[in-house]
């Protein structure tokens, strides 16, 4: 049993699920029990938990694709502008502004602004992997044009629709459970197969370890790179759908706004060392979901959300030394001279 | 041989800097009517005053190899800082020191975590960004005037340049536009005459050599970061002289224009190689897209997309020179 | 020896990294002022680590060191450099895109009165300098313009020219040419009559004897003793570096020579024709049978491993054919050689081959993945098979396929990286400098892996800095000189004085 016990601690996901049930069961307490409540209005289930779920899709999604990417030792820091790419487009074609041809077909416009997704990523993949750029520069190029683009496809305007079926992305129920649930248990589970059933997953971590030893050992490397960078931008225009249903249209100068931090943060949280290497996609998944509560939590107790930005940062910083050994090194240096001088007194 | 230093990555990517800048120079001038004029030359100072300053700093630190996607943070909570300061009182002759020291304090916190605990700078920064944009925020979520009278004065303090009687022969300066060139000079002086500046070209040569060369590489890469952020927060200094305003969203993404103007002007990603004249001259040409934009009546998020792509093919090609010069030096070796 | 003064002494010097490995145990070592003092030892004596301690770059554990009758504890290069001491190591360790001028001065740059670097002075004084060591460059230009030798000999005048009172010269001669070496030991021995201790490391027997006053030897760690060189006979000191009377060591040199006679040799499986890739090798020709151990040698520079290089797809070939099995092939990528049934285990082990934070399972089962395609995983249950078959059958020791590889040592490490490529069950294996860095027992075990390879049929490239090894494994070597082949000996005639005579390049 202990053994078992050992093992389990031993997985990369076992502790942030544990963090994850303490800050859920901190909130229960805090609220009385509040928070753990689910009620039922007309067949769909609600509740502080379940608004949690709903409104950690997106990040799910992300940190799900940023998680490959930063298990190859980069980064991708434009998922929020193509967000705001995606969102813009497929409003672009509902109202008829783009592509007025396609009469604002819905299905339509979700292809395209995949497409437009995955472009995104093939571009940050092809700057990463053919011209060799860092990606944090690759990516930063999309950043900050990314938006520019978005406000170019709606001339700068905030877009609003109306459509129901878009709605659904977001505000959906299916059996009772929202809708973007679904879309992060489809993504996340095809992705999860896709690693586990394939050498995809042994591959991408030997290129996060040591991406020269890789290539001779017979591994593409830069068809990987550009790979894990278009699953990303794919991904991200997935989770700007979501957003764009949410608020009803299209705002491209805060859609996704500052969220490839959030992205990092439950990358780094779920335990994926963001200096490349091992990785585990659920761990990251479930860090999504901590860092969700963890906003949640801290908008209820009544903290400014200025606050939280700062917050987040300082923690990434945080689990970045926990995972430095320079930094290990020269704690339990500290510690020990502490008892050596403890013993010498 | 010769081919080979004819193929510099310095000299190619600087003389096609300004030859690029001449040429849109040009461009506008017969565009546009009233284009060709001594305001519009030294307006590309007056406006872009504060982002030469930040592209000088921000060039320490792509030498050494590194890289600071901070700055703009620091730009914008300096600005804040010090508007939030002046409007509860504190003199100006406190407040502008002690902005100054922060954008120390926050350089020295971050190299020191990229230097000994051999984080990535990437994350390190882009961790400081977020800390400075929600500190900002934190201060005030709204823009803050200053009035404070010395500000004003900078604002307002301009040298006229007079020619000749046509129009088109006056401009004017503004006076911050002289610590603009201060810091060039002293960036100059310092990468080329000093043991630091040289120790930080070494770094971006090989930091393993530097290293075993005895070269003190912990005072020179902290050292880059600590002027990076120095440059960015005398750059948020500037930039509220320029506007009479602290807003904690101002600047977003500035660091790709610091980047682009330092890589325009011939500054590797890759470290080593990087001049901050051409810098200088890389933030003149971004400054003179934004003019284009303008008379063309353009949306104003043309220049963001406009200065990507130019940076794009700037670093698109540098890396052919380098692959070429690779080829070439094989050639030569072969030959010899 | 002009003034018999101790110089350096360095005693009870002790350093283990982790646990388990004890890189110097109670280590001595004596350097006088105006002597030529080598450092010798096999790989893994300890002799880089006893460097490393002497320079700052390593903390020791226990021991002193005194300079001149002061007790020196130099925590940095900086430090070292500062006391005295100054290295030139085996690889350049300059900045490319530095210039010359500002390579030899970095530092320590001349000043003018108002505190500025003073480029002029510098370059004057690079020049002055560099005349000393019959070289003409131009000082003005980046370090990056200039030939990996020239570059060497630019470190040892940055080196001599610190005020140093003790120079380390660590294998500094395995990129120089003969007329370079010649040339280096002339400021040797110039540098010893003005009063300078210099400690040589290097792996040529001959030179030490050529220049060297005294020797020192270590072995695994341990301190064997002292010697002059002259009262040293040339049998005995290997014998004290590998630790085996002369005898025994006679009768396992015998042995491989008659292993070697296992190995028979078949149809050719590739061939290089006429190849050529762009600044690493030139117009190549060369052939490898099934059953045949082919050795490839030559100096530092001379395109050994870059033949390996272009062999396995890592470079393209430029000009001229490849043909593997009598089909003509173009290979783009490692993967296409793979396909191929080829393997390739690189020289840089912790940059080319192992991947260290991965288990040795992963390892071991990488190449093999790779050739089946991302679709065809293998499952962990085959892995481990795999793994566990190849720990047994190479004797690798851990204690399970689990470990990551980055805690075994070097040879272990490198047992993992040929089962890596023995599991893809390669027709030619190719092995660059396969037993770098590994002690001897290890070392002579994968000589007789290779031997037993090639006997069963299999094609082996083999390229090694050491002709030994070369000499007990192959039955034909091919030596090349500045990028291309230059001879080539089979059979019979295959002994050291022939190859040398190729490499030394009895046109010129």
């Amino acid at each position: 049993m202990k053994s078992k016990l050992s093992k389990l601690s031993q997985n990369q996901a076992f502790w942030p699920v544990m963090i994850f049930l303490a800050i859920i069961l901190f909130n229960t307490i805090m609220t009385g029990g509040e928070f753990l409540k689910i009620t039922i209005v007309d067949g769909h289930f609600y509740g502080r938990i379940i608004d949690i779920f709903r409104n950690g899709g997106k990040l799910m999604i992300l940190a799900a694709g940023m998680t490959m990417v930063l298990a190859t030792g980069g980064t991708d820091i434009s998922v929020g502008s193509v967000m705001a790419i995606s969102g813009a487009i497929a409003c672009s074609v509902i109202k008829g502004n783009l592509l007025p041809g396609l009469n604002g077909s819905v299905a339509m416009a979700i292809i395209l602004a995949v497409c437009a997704g995955i472009l995104c990523g093939l571009w940050n993949g092809f700057l990463v992997s053919k011209i060799k750029i860092q990606p944090i520069v690759a990516t930063m190029i999309l950043l900050v044009a990314g938006r520019g683009i978005a406000q170019l496809i709606t001339n700068g305007k905030i877009i609003t629709i109306t459509s129901d079926a878009y709605y659904f992305i977001n505000g959906g129920y299916i059996l009772g459970l929202p809708f973007p649930l679904y879309i992060v248990i489809f993504l996340v589970g095809l992705l999860l197969i896709f690693v586990t059933k394939t050498a995809f997953g042994l591959f991408l971590e030997s290129i996060g370890c040591n991406p020269l030893a890789s290539k001779f050992a017979g591994i593409k490397v830069d068809i990987y790179l550009l790979a894990i960078y278009t699953i990303s931008g794919a991904f991200a225009s997935v989770a700007g759908l979501i957003e764009s249903a949410g608020i009803k249209g299209a705002d491209c100068n805060n859609a996704g706004l500052n969220i490839e931090l959030d992205a990092i943060l439950a990358v780094a949280i779920g335990g994926t060392n963001l200096m490349g290497g091992r990785f585990s996609i659920f761990s990251s998944v479930i860090g999504a979901l901590i860092v969700q509560s963890i906003t949640t939590t801290v908008l209820a107790l009544g903290v400014p959300a200025a606050y939280i930005r700062v917050l987040k940062a300082v923690l990434i910083i945080v689990i970045c030394l926990s995972q430095s050994s320079k930094f290990k090194l020269s704690l339990g240096k500290m510690l020990a001279g502490k008892r050596k001088e403890a013993a010498a007194v | 041989m010769k081919d080979l230093k004819k193929l510099r990555i310095k000299n190619v990517s600087l003389t096609m800097t300004i030859a690029l800048f001449l040429v849109m120079f040009i461009f506008g001038s017969v565009r546009y009517e009233h284009f060709l004029s001594l305001s519009t030359f030294l307006n590309l100072f007056n406006d872009n005053a504060y982002l030469m300053i930040a592209g000088i700093g921000i060039t320490f630190v792509l030498i050494t190899g590194g890289i600071d996607i901070s700055i703009s943070s620091t730009i914008a909570f300096t600005g804040v800082f010090m508007a939030y300061c002046l409007q509860h009182g504190v003199p100006s002759y406190v407040v502008i020191p002690v902005a100054l020291i922060i954008g120390i304090v926050v350089g020295a916190v971050q190299g020191s975590l990229i230097h000994y605990f051999k984080l990535q700078p990437f994350i390190v920064t882009l961790a400081g960004q977020f800390l400075m944009r929600g500190l900002c925020v934190v201060i005030s979520e709204a823009s803050i005037p200053i009035t404070d009278p010395f500000f004003k004065f900078m604002a307002m303090g301009r040298i006229q340049i007079r020619l000749g009687d046509s129009k088109a022969l006056n401009g004017r300066i503004y006076y911050y536009v002289l610590i603009f060139a201060l810091v060039l000079a002293v960036a100059l002086f310092v990468l080329k005459k000093t043991a630091f500046g040289r120790a930080v070209y070494a770094i971006g040569g090989s930091e393993q050599s530097a290293e075993l060369m005895g070269l003190n590489v912990a005072r020179t890469k902290i050292g880059a970061y600590i002027i990076s952020s120095f440059c960015a927060a005398l750059a948020g200094v500037v930039f509220s002289f320029y506007t009479l305003a602290g807003y904690g969203l101002q600047n977003m993404g500035m660091e790709l224009d610091a980047i682009s103007s330092a890589v325009i002007g011939g500054t590797l990603l890759t470290g080593g190689v990087g001049s901050v004249f051409g810098t200088a001259v890389g933030a003149m040409i971004q400054g003179i897209i934004q003019t284009i934009v303008t008379y063309e009546n353009l949306n104003t998020w043309w220049t963001k997309v406009t200065i990507a792509g130019l940076l794009c093919f700037f670093i698109v090609v540098q890396r052919i020179i380098a692959v070429r010069a690779e080829a070439l030096k094989g050639k030569a070796a072969a030959a010899a | 020896m002009s003034s018999q003064t101790k110089l350096l002494t360095m005693k009870g010097i002790s350093k283990s990294f982790g646990k388990a490995v004890v890189a110097l145990d109670d280590v001595q070592f004596e350097l006088e002022a105006g002597e030529i003092h080598a450092l010798l030892g096999e790989n893994g004596a300890g002799k880089s680590t006893l460097i490393k301690v002497l320079t700052g770059v390593e903390e020791r554990d226990k021991g002193e060191v005194e300079l001149e009758g002061k007790k020196i504890y130099p925590k940095s290069t900086n430090e070292a450099q500062q006391v005295g001491i100054s290295t030139v190591y085996q690889e350049v360790n300059l900045c490319p895109n530095l210039s010359v001028a500002e390579n030899i001065y970095i530092g320590r740059a001349p000043r003018t009165k108002m505190g500025a670097i003073d480029w002029n002075a510098m370059a004057k004084n690079a020049q002055e300098l560099l005349e000393k060591f019959d070289l003409k460059l131009d000082v003005n230009k980046s370090l990056d313009n200039y030939s990996v030798a020239v570059q060497q000999m630019v470190a040892i005048a940055r080196a001599s020219d610190i005020q140093a009172k003790v120079l380390i010269l660590d294998e500094p001669t395995s990129s120089l040419s003969k007329v370079e070496v010649d040339k280096l030991f002339d400021i040797m021995k110039r540098l010893r009559s003005e009063g300078m201790g210099i400690i040589f490391v290097t792996h040529f027997l001959d030179q030490v004897y050529e220049v060297t006053d005294r020797i020192t030897v270590l072995r695994n760690g341990h301190y064997v003793g002292t010697y002059k060189t002259s009262d040293l006979p040339r049998v005995e000191l290997v014998s004290k570096m590998i630790g085996k009377d002369y005898a025994v060591l006679n009768q396992t040199l015998q042995k491989g020579q008659s292993d070697k006679e296992k190995t028979k040799t078949g149809d050719v499986f590739v061939s290089m024709k006429n190849v050529t890739h762009q600044g690493s090798i030139n117009n190549m020709d060369l052939s490898i049978a099934k059953g045949e151990v082919l050795g490839l040698s030559g100096l530092l520079g001379s395109g050994r491993s870059e033949t390996a290089r272009v062999l396995f797809g890592i470079d393209q070939v430029t000009g001229g054919e490849l043909e593997i099995n009598g089909e003509k092939v173009h290979l783009s990528h490692p993967l296409d050689a793979i396909r191929k049934d080829l393997a390739f285990c690189p020289e840089n082990r912790k940059t080319e081959g192992i991947i260290g934070d991965l288990s040795i399972r992963d390892n071991i089962a990488l190449a093999l993945q790779a050739k089946k395609g991302l679709f065809k995983k293998i499952s962990k249950k085959e892995a481990q098979k795999i793994a566990d078959e190849y720990i047994k059958k190479l004797e690798i020791k851990t204690p399970d396929a689990d470990q990551l590889i980055k805690n075994l040592s070097g040879g272990n490490q490198q047992k993992v990286i040929l089962a890596r490529w023995l599991a893809t069950e390669p027709e030619l294996l190719m092995l660059d400098e396969p037993t770098r860095g590994i002690d001897i027992g290890t070392k002579a075990e994968i000589q007789k892996i290779v031997i037993d390879l090639a006997a069963e049929g299999m094609a082996v490239l083999f390229i090694s800095s050491e002709l030994d090894e070369e000499l007990r494994c192959c039955r034909r070597i091919v030596v090349l000189k500045d990028m291309e082949k230059a001879g080539e000996v089979t059979g019979e005639d295959v002994n050291e004085a022939a190859v040398m005579h190729i490499m030394a390049g009895g046109n010129d």
